[in-house]
C-alpha cells in the first residue's frame, strides 16, 4: 500500500517538475511488471492460469477424495461447500478465460499482421487487473483461516443462498468483490481486442481473410462485452443485498430468488461460449496444419461461430428448467437449445472433412485437437438431451450434469488450449516441447478424464445428486465414484508430465545452447509463422500486404504445371527474422499495475474495511490521472504501425513523385 | 511540443486503421455498446420489482414530483446540445468557445446530479430509504448507476476544460471531444429511457 502510495507522489512530484520518465529497458522482472507487449503480457495470462488451474485442480482432488468412499470425511460438509464453490469458480474464471486470454493476447495481434493490440497499456491493465482478482478470490481460501471465508454458495451462486442470512461469512463478498474485478479486466480487454481485430488488421487482410482463431476470438470479445455487464448487474445488486441491507434478493421482503438465476444464466450461457469458442478456434489452426489441407469450409466455419455467438443469447433459461418459470418458457427454450446444436455439429463436420484424406501427421498439437472434437462430441451429445426438457427434469442437479460440463469444458476448452500450448509454444519460446512427453502426458490426460467424468453419467443417471458431500454405502454410487477418483489423479499425473515437459524441455534447449526452432517449426499456415520465434518485440520487420485466406502457405505452395502442389520457398525466405530495430515501440509503463494495485485494494477494502477502499480509490485516482498526462511519447497513439518503416516508405514514395 | 506530438499521432491514426474510425472512437462505441446491456440489466430489474411491495409499503405514486424531475431532466436534456457546440467550436479551431461550451455542458450536467441529490434527499425524508423496500433498492439503484455515470461524465468534461486551459487540447484533439460527447449523448438517452419508464409510465 505505502509503495503504492509512494509511487504516486514520487511520480507526481517528478511530473510536476517535468522529469517524469517512463520505465525502460527490455530485460529483468521489471520489464515484466511495466511491460506493455502484447506476447509478454499473453505469457503472463499463461502462467497465471496454469498456476490457477494447479490450485483449482488440487480442489478438485480433494472434492474427489472425499466422495472415494461411502461416508467420506476426508473434510466436512461445509468446507466440501467451499471447495466445489471455489473449485468451480477458479476454474472457469481463473483458468479457461484466462488462458484464452493468453492466446488471445499473444496471437491476435500476430495473426492479423499488426504490431500490436490497439490500446496497449489498457492491456496491461486487463492482466493485473484479473490477477488482482484472482488473488483476492483466492486468498479467500485462506483469509480467517482455511476454508472459514470461501464462497460457498455453488459457482452459480443461487438467492437466496448466497444472501447474510444462509451464508453468513464473507465467502460470498469475496465471490461478488472478486468476479466484478476480474469482469473488468475482461470488459476492458474485449473492448481493447474487438477494436484492435477490426482497425488495426495488416493491407488486404479483410474480415474474411482472417484465421478461425481470430474469428473465434473475436466473436468470444464480442460475447465478452454484451454478457459481463449482465453478471456486474447481478454482482453489484448481490452486494448491495450482503454489504448494505437492500433487498434485491431478500425473499421476506417480497423479491423473486429468479431475478438471481435470469441475471445470472444471460450472462452464464453465452459464458459458455466464452469458454469454447476460442478452443474450437485453436482446433481450427491445428487440424489444418497437421492434415495439409486448408480448413474445410471456411465461411460456413466462421458463420456458424457467428451463428453461435447469436444464438447463445436465446438459451439461457435451459438451465433453470425445474424453476417453474412455466411450459411456454420451457418449451421455447428447449427447441433453441436444439437448434444451437446445428452450428455446433457443423464445426465437428468441418473439421472431420478437413482430417479427411488429409496427410495426417499426429503430433501432440494434433493429438489434442482430435482429443477435442472426439470429447467434444460426447459433450455435446449429452447437452442434447438436456434441452428435452422432461428428461432434464430428472437430470439436473444430478452427476449426469457435472459429466456433461466437465466434457465440454475439460474434454473441449482446455484440451484445446493444452493442444494450443504445443503447437504455439515454440513461437513463443523458441523451442518444442518434447514430443514424446507431450504425447504421453496426452494420454494419460485423457485416459484419467474418461475414468473420471465417464462413470458420472451413470452415477446422474442412478441419481446421485450434485453437491452432496457425502453418500451412503446402500445407495450404489461407491464403486464408480471408486472409479472417478482414481482417474482424477491418473489426470493429476497428466498434468505433472506436462510441467515436467515444459521444464525438461527448457532446460534440455538451455542446455544446448538455446538454438531457435526457425519461424515455421509445423509447416503451418498462419501469419504469425511468417516472423522469428520467439515472436521479436516489434512483430513484424515491415508491413504485410495479404492478398488471400492463408497467406502464409500461399507463399510457401504453388502448383506446378500439372496442377500438383509444390513448395515455391522456404519458411526461412519468407519469414521476417527480426532483424528491424528501427521500430517506434510503446513504452512501458507503470500506471497499469498501479491501477490493478489500486483496485485490489477498492475490493479488499469492500469486504474488510472501507478505509481500504478509500486508499485504493486514490491509488486508483491517480493512476488514472497519471495514465492520461504521461508524457507525449503515448503508446496508445503510437501504437500498432511501423513508425519508422512507414515514414521513410512514404518518403521514398515522397522523393519518387516529387 | 507535446501538441505537435499529438497532431502527428492523430493524423497517422486517420489513415491507418481498417475501418477508417480512430481505434479511440471505435472503442468508445464498442464500450457504449457494452454500457447498454448494464442499464438494460438494471432497468429490468427496477420494472421487475417495482410492484413487489406491500399494501401501505412506500411507493412510486408517494413520492415522485415528476414538474420538478421534468425540470432536471430538461437540463441534462440541454447539456447535450451544449456538448454538440462545444464539438462544433473546437471542430472549427474556436478553443475559447470550446472551453466556454464544456464548462456549461458540465455545469448543465451538475445541477442534474444536484437535483437528483436533492430528489434523493426528499424522497429518503419521506420514508423511502435503499434499504426501505424493493422500490426502494431498485429505484436508487437505478438512478444512482446513471447519476454515477453523469457525475463521471462531468469529471471528464471538467479534465478537458483543464487541459484546455493549459493548452493541451488544440483543434487537433477536436477527436477527444467528441469521443467524451458520444459518451455524455449515451448518459442522457438512458435518462431519457428511464425517466420514460420509471416516472412516466403510470405506476
Amino acid at each position: 500500500m505505502s509503495t503504492t502510495q509512494g509511487t504516486i507522489s514520487a511520480s507526481l512530484a517528478t511530473r510536476l517538475l517535468g522529469v517524469f520518465s517512463r520505465p525502460q529497458g527490455s530485460e529483468g522482472w521489471k520489464s515484466w511488471l511495466f511491460t506493455v507487449d502484447h506476447k509478454r503480457i499473453g505469457i503472463m495470462y499463461g502462467a497465471a492460469a496454469l498456476f490457477f488451474f494447479l490450485v483449482g485442480g488440487a480442489e478438485a482432488l480433494f472434492i474427489r477424495l472425499q466422495l472415494a468412499t461411502p461416508n467420506g470425511s476426508v473434510i466436512g460438509a461445509g468446507t466440501y461447500n467451499g471447495v466445489f464453490t471455489i473449485h468451480g469458480v477458479t476454474m472457469v474464471f481463473l483458468v479457461v478465460m484466462p488462458m484464452a486470454a493468453a492466446f488471445a493476447n499473444y496471437l491476435l495481434p500476430l495473426q492479423i499482421g499488426a504490431r500490436d493490440v490497439a490500446f496497449p497499456r489498457l492491456n496491461a491493465f486487463s492482466f493485473w487487473c484479473f490477477l488482482a482478482g484472482g488473488v483476492l478470490l483466492t486468498s479467500s481460501i485462506f483469509i480467517g483461516g482455511w476454508f472459514q471465508n470461501v464462497p460457498d454458495a455453488g459457482w452459480f451462486n443461487y438467492a437466496p443462498n448466497s444472501g447474510v442470512l444462509f451464508s453468513p461469512h464473507k465467502g460470498v463478498d469475496f465471490y461478488a468483490v472478486g468476479l466484478q474485478i476480474t469482469g473488468i479486466a475482461s470488459l476492458v480487454s474485449a473492448v481493447n481486442l474487438i477494436v484492435t481485430v477490426l482497425n488495426m488488421r495488416a493491407k488486404g487482410m479483410s474480415l474474411f481473410r482472417m484465421p478461425v482463431l481470430t474469428w473465434m476470438l473475436l466473436i468470444t470479445q464480442f460475447l465478452l462485452l454484451f454478457a459481463l455487464p449482465v453478471i456486474t448487474v447481478a454482482l453489484f445488486l448481490l452486494m448491495f443485498d450482503r454489504l448494505w441491507e437492500s433487498n434485491f434478493f431478500n425473499v421476506a421482503a417480497g423479491a423473486d430468488p429468479l431475478l438471481w438465476q435470469h441475471l445470472f444464466w444471460i450472462f452464464g450461457h453465452p459464458e459458455v461460449y466464452i469458454l469454447i469458442l476460442p478452443a474450437f478456434g485453436i482446433v481450427s489452426e491445428i487440424i489444418p496444419t497437421f492434415s495439409r489441407k486448408p480448413i474445410f469450409g471456411y465461411h460456413f466455419m466462421v458463420a456458424s461461430g457467428i451463428a453461435i455467438g447469436f444464438m447463445g443469447w436465446g438459451v439461457w433459461a435451459h438451465h433453470m428448467f425445474t424453476s417453474g418459470m412455466g411450459p411456454l418458457s420451457v418449451a421455447a427454450f428447449a427447441v433453441s437449445t436444439m437448434f444451437i446444436a446445428v452450428p455446433t455439429g457443423v464445426k465437428i463436420l468441418n473439421w472431420l472433412a478437413t482430417m479427411y484424406r488429409g496427410r495426417l501427421r499426429f503430433t501432440t498439437p494434433m493429438l489434442y485437437a482430435v482429443g477435442v472434437v472426439s470429447m467434444f462430441t460426447i459433450g455435446g451429445l449429452s447437452g442434447v438431451t438436456h434441452a428435452i426438457a422432461p428428461s432434464d427434469t430428472q437430470q439436473t442437479d444430478t452427476y449426469y450434469i457435472v459429466a456433461h460440463f466437465h466434457y465440454v469444458i475439460f474434454g473441449g476448452a482446455l484440451l484445446g488450449l493444452f493442444g494450443g500450448f504445443h503447437f504455439w509454444w515454440p513461437k513463443a519460446f523458441g523451442y518444442k516441447l518434447n514430443e514424446l512427453w507431450g504425447k504421453a502426458s496426452f494420454w494419460v490426460m485423457l485416459i484419467g478424464f474418461n475414468f473420471t467424468f465417464g462413470p458420472m453419467h451413470i452415477l446422474g443417471l442412478q441419481g446421485m445428486s450434485r453437491r452432496i458431500a457425502t453418500y451412503q454405502a446402500s445407495e450404489g454410487f461407491a464403486f464408480w465414484n471408486m472409479v472417478a477418483t482414481i482417474g482424477s489423479f491418473v489426470i493429476a499425473v497428466g498434468v505433472a508430465m506436462f510441467l515436467w515437459n515444459v521444464f525438461s524441455s527448457t532446460r534440455n534447449w538451455r542446455r544446448v545452447g538455446r538454438p531457435s526452432v526457425g519461424p515455421d517449426p509445423w509447416d503451418a499456415r498462419g501469419l504469425e509463422w511468417m516472423t522469428a520465434s520467439p515472436a521479436p518485440e516489434h512483430n513484424f520487420d515491415s508491413d504485410i500486404q495479404v492478398d488471400r485466406f492463408d497467406e502464409f502457405w500461399h507463399r510457401k505452395y504453388g502448383r506446378d504445371e500439372k496442377g500438383k502442389i509444390v513448395r515455391a520457398a522456404r519458411a526461412e525466405e519468407i519469414a521476417h527474422d527480426g532483424s528491424n530495430t528501427n521500430v517506434h515501440l510503446p513504452s512501458p509503463s507503470y500506471w497499469p499495475l498501479v491501477l490493478g494495485v489500486g483496485i485490489m485494494l477498492v475490493g479488499y477494502g469492500l469486504i474488510f474495511n472501507l478505509w481500504i477502499a478509500a486508499l485504493g480509490v486514490v491509488a486508483l485516482v491517480g493512476a488514472i490521472y497519471g495514465w492520461c498526462l504521461e508524457p507525449a511519447d503515448d503508446p496508445d497513439t503510437a501504437h500498432g504501425h511501423d513508425h519508422a518503416g512507414r515514414n521513410s516508405l512514404e518518403d521514398e514514395e515522397a522523393i519518387t513523385v516529387g | 511540443m507535446a501538441a505537435e506530438a499529438i497532431n502527428h499521432s492523430a493524423q497517422e491514426q486517420d489513415h491507418h486503421s481498417s475501418t477508417g474510425i480512430s481505434n479511440e472512437k471505435l472503442a468508445m462505441w464498442v464500450f457504449l455498446g457494452s454500457e447498454c446491456l448494464l442499464f438494460g440489466g438494471l432497468i429490468s430489474t427496477y420494472m421487475f420489482n417495482k410492484d413487489r411491495i406491500g399494501l401501505n409499503d412506500i411507493g412510486p405514486s408517494d413520492v415522485f414530483d415528476i414538474p420538478f424531475t421534468s425540470v432536471s431532466s430538461f437540463v441534462l436534456l440541454m447539456s447535450s446540445l451544449t456538448m454538440v457546440f462545444a464539438v462544433s467550436a473546437i471542430t472549427r479551431g474556436d478553443l475559447r468557445a470550446n472551453r466556454i461550451w464544456l464548462a456549461t455542458t458540465a455545469a448543465l450536467g451538475a445541477t442534474f446530479v444536484a437535483g437528483q441529490v436533492y430528489e434523493f434527499t426528499a424522497f429518503y425524508s419521506e420514508g423511502l430509504g435503499f434499504t426501505t423496500n424493493l422500490f426502494g433498492s431498485s429505484f436508487y439503484a437505478l438512478t444512482g448507476f446513471h447519476g454515477a455515470h453523469v457525475t463521471i461524465g462531468i469529471i471528464m468534461l471538467m479534465s478537458l476544460y483543464i487541459m484546455s486551459l493549459r493548452g493541451n487540447l488544440p483543434a487537433e484533439r477536436a477527436e477527444t471531444v467528441e469521443i467524451i460527447g458520444l459518451y455524455w449523448h449515451f448518459v442522457d438517452i438512458v435518462w431519457i429511457v428511464i425517466f420514460t419508464i420509471v416516472y412516466l409510465f403510470p405506476q
